[in-house]
């Protein structure tokens, strides 16, 4: 219990955000937003609410003519889950999905009329997890297929961030062919970053579904999923066995990750640190003593 | 960018008649000056400067010492300092005075004055002021704690990133849950309490930020634990490592103002449901909590409130209750304190500390937030300018409109003013200075048109032109080198004629 405490009070954080990106549009691109609600389904499970997360997706799927199952995203062939749901709250939808505005959205450098659901609002004491799929090459992601953005532009973003204190400590997973690539060009204090495969190397999906048509998933954000739904918000489990999701036997490509730019262990970092949102509380010991005023008329 | 700050405290020690100590330096009345260095690293100083009049007491407040108790003389003198914000006047009684209690030797007022005991000559005095401008200004830790984005953490303090940030607004928000009202219906006269307990304080914050208070009712708002009953006491128990887990799922409930981006404080006021009556909160020891409450650093308190079963068991559902909002206020307003970093510490016995009462806040504890506060505010606007000033010089082509521009200058014009008037001791304007730099420097890092993607590195720029022009430069080149070798024949043509 006493350990419990320790480990409390090593992350330093109070609040949590998630900033979960889906990069992809049409309909063959189904498993990319699959993969982006799952993440977000998994994330609002262990707790951080709608208001902490800003969701950013195509969202051309559910209500997409070629849907056989209308308003639904499914994640697994047996059509298990349907991850869309009735609560999803996507923040930026269709043609909002630009680099710009997620570039705005890190920075903060948004324009006064932006309602507070679009923000990412976070301060020196947040623990943000940042998840991007899609379709990526060596060094860019592919924004919706028009743009694109380079991995030298997204370390710039974090180093805006870094310099005015909008993160405590940030965990970036990407599921996008050669996705090592886009965090080879951090340089700013406390990331830690998660790719589903290393440069030179194709991400790839884990399996279509006849019924539907196309791939569900992809194979790395499906184990990842897999390994997400045993932890519950008080389990103790470290960043280490995060790292050790989805092996090649599994996953075909190799899944990279990279904390030299992190302060802490990854050892010593749950995953409830970026995934939930565990806060710390004291039992409130003081009162102060007020003196009901009888004005006028009789209170109680 | 290094930043030195000097913090003046105006102090004044006032002597009754017969507190005189022998062993004065000067005769009454003089001036002296003490200085402290505050060590934190090498980009930023602190040096904290107490410029102390030592003089004796004018008649007024000679009748106004002369009351019955320390309290009775607290309210007196009052009105007959200038009150002027971030000073300390401490009266120093004669050793027998009756005013001061047996064994206390020091007695904090709830406004911005102390009584002390004389007694043991000028250096236990000395002694007392060093500990009375600890209490009741700041100290290294509050100040390093007020620094902490430019602090390493092995230096602070467990609790130095616990307490709010210094913003210009707040909002706060109390939600009353009831997850069960077929058995329960809840009145809570919410708008009263406000205005009668909770408005006064917020009116002597407004100093420091603008607050705006809501309220709200949530039916069927359950939290995210299952107590456990214990059948010692037939009540259902909360243990601690169960209470990061209750907000949660009521979090995902409470909602916000979708305008203001001010953080938002929220206050929560459970009734548990019939079958989970009485419910009580465990500390660490597996006591129940007095206040059965508990908050959340940066969020805000939740506090449960159980509901008395009825004598007769036969009494109709739903059963109605009356929440008594005193009770219910003595615990917010004691947690909002806690979450803006006022609490109560540990004094030395001799000590003696006046309640503040239904004022919630001595006019010394403003003064304490008030200069982590204006300390925070310019150690921010330093960093953010910096911040500014690199990302200008790492994109060379960026374009700066005049309003960004006219926001930098006066964010530093502010900013030097700030650190001037703190020199020089006016805490209160020295925090509007503040407030207005950081608002400047925010709104010029902040501005939509700074976003670095607008503005092309040369390398980018080299990259697009290059494909364009090499292919189409080829054939000019190749044919301008043409051009030059036909002119160079011709001319030499001529000679061969001749």
């Amino acid at each position: 219990f006493q350990d419990q405490a320790e480990q409390f009070f090593r992350s330093g954080h109070t609040n949590n955000w998630a900033v979960l990106v889906c990069t992809s549009r049409f309909w063959f691109n189904y498993r990319h937003v699959a993969n982006t609600l799952s993440v977000y389904r998994s994330v609002k499970r262990l707790g951080i609410p709608d208001s902490h997360i800003v969701l950013m997706l195509a969202d051309d799927m559910a209500c997409n003519p070629r849907n056989p199952k209308p308003a639904t995203v499914f994640s697994h062939k047996n059509m298990e889950l349907n991850v869309y749901g009735d609560d999803v709250e996507v923040d930026y939808r269709s043609y909002e999905v630009t680099v710009e505005n997620f570039l705005r959205v890190l920075t903060g450098r948004i324009p006064p009329s932006t309602p507070r659901s679009k923000r990412l609002l976070s301060d020196d004491r947040s623990n943000i997890l940042i998840y991007m799929t899609g379709h990526g090459g060596n060094g860019f992601l592919k924004f919706q297929d028009s743009e694109e953005i380079t991995n030298v532009e997204l370390a710039d973003a974090f180093e805006q961030m870094w310099q005015k204190r909008r993160y405590n400590e940030l965990l970036f997973i990407i599921d996008t062919c050669q996705g090592a690539s886009m965090y080879e060009r951090f340089y700013s204090p406390n990331i830690m970053a998660l790719a589903s495969s290393q440069v030179g190397e194709d991400s790839l999906s884990h399996q279509p579904d006849l019924g539907i048509g196309v791939h569900l998933m992809d194979r790395y954000t499906f184990y990842v999923l897999e390994f997400l739904e045993e932890i519950h918000p008080a389990s103790q489990t470290n960043m280490n066995d995060l790292f050790q999701v989805c092996p090649k036997s599994l996953c075909v490509s190799t899944p990279g990750h990279r904390t030299d730019l992190f302060q802490r262990d990854p050892q010593d970092v749950l995953i409830t640190d970026f995934f939930g949102s565990v806060r710390k509380v004291e039992i409130t010991s003081e009162t102060v003593s007020l003196e009901s005023n009888l004005a006028g008329f009789e209170s109680k | 960018a290094l930043v030195q700050f000097q913090l003046t405290v105006p102090v004044a020690v006032v002597f009754a008649p017969g507190s005189v100590p022998g062993d004065l330096p000067r005769p009454l009345p003089f001036r002296d000056v003490q200085e402290m260095e505050i060590p934190l690293n090498l980009r930023t100083s602190v040096m904290s400067r107490y410029e102390i009049i030592y003089r004796s007491t004018t008649a007024q407040e000679d009748v106004a010492l002369r009351a019955a108790t320390a309290q009775e003389a607290d309210a007196a003198l009052h009105p007959l300092q200038d009150a002027l914000l971030g000073s300390l006047t401490t009266y120093v009684v004669p050793e027998t005075s009756s005013l001061l209690p047996q064994g206390i030797n020091i007695y904090v007022g709830k406004h911005r004055s102390a009584l002390v005991r004389a007694g043991g000559g000028l250096a236990t005095l000395h002694t007392c002021l060093q500990q009375l401008t600890q209490v009741m200004s700041f100290t290294s830790s509050s100040i390093a704690a007020a620094l902490s984005d430019r602090v390493p953490d092995g230096q602070l303090g467990s609790d130095a990133r616990r307490h709010l940030k210094s913003s210009l607004g707040y909002e706060i928000t109390f939600s009353l849950l009831n997850p069960d009202p077929k058995s329960h219906t809840v009145d809570w006269d919410i708008e009263d309490a406000v205005n009668r307990y909770v408005q006064p304080v917020l009116d002597k914050l407004s100093l420091v930020a603008n607050f705006s208070v809501d309220s709200q009712i949530l039916y069927y708002a359950v939290l995210g634990v299952t107590p456990r009953f214990d059948k010692e006491s037939s009540s259902f128990l909360l243990s601690t490592h169960s209470l990061p887990h209750v907000i949660n799922p009521v979090e995902a409930r409470l909602g916000s103002s979708a305008a203001s981006l001010y953080p938002v404080l929220n206050f929560l006021l459970y009734v548990p449901e019939r079958s989970h009556t009485p419910l009580y909160i465990q500390d660490k020891d597996g006591a129940p909590v007095s206040t059965n409450a508990f908050h959340s650093p940066r969020w805000g308190g939740i506090m449960v409130y159980n509901v008395e079963t009825p004598a007769s068991p036969q009494s109709s559902l739903p059963l109605h209750v009356d929440v008594d909002m005193v009770r219910v206020m003595e615990v917010f307003l004691a947690q909002l304190r806690l979450l803006f970093g006022l609490s109560r510490e540990e004094l030395p016995a001799e000590f003696l500390m006046e309640s503040p009462g239904n004022e919630v806040l001595a006019d010394w504890e403003l003064d304490r937030l008030l200069w982590a506060h204006t300390i925070e505010n310019i150690a921010t606007v330093s960093t953010t300018l910096t911040s500014l000033a690199q990302l200008l010089d790492k994109i060379g082509n960026i374009v700066i409109k005049d309003n960004v521009a006219s926001e930098v200058y006066r964010a530093v014009a502010s900013a030097q003013s700030a650190m001037a008037k703190l020199a020089a001791g006016h805490l209160h304007s020295a925090f509007q200075a503040s407030k207005e730099a950081v608002t400047s420097s925010e709104r010029a890092f902040f501005d939509p048109s700074l976003l670095h993607l607008l503005y092309f590195p040369d390398d980018q720029k080299f990259a697009i032109y290059i494909p364009l022009f090499l292919p189409v430069a080829v054939p000019i080149l190749l044919s301008l080198a043409k051009i030059v070798r036909e002119t160079r024949q011709r001319k030499k043509e001529p000679i061969k004629m001749d």
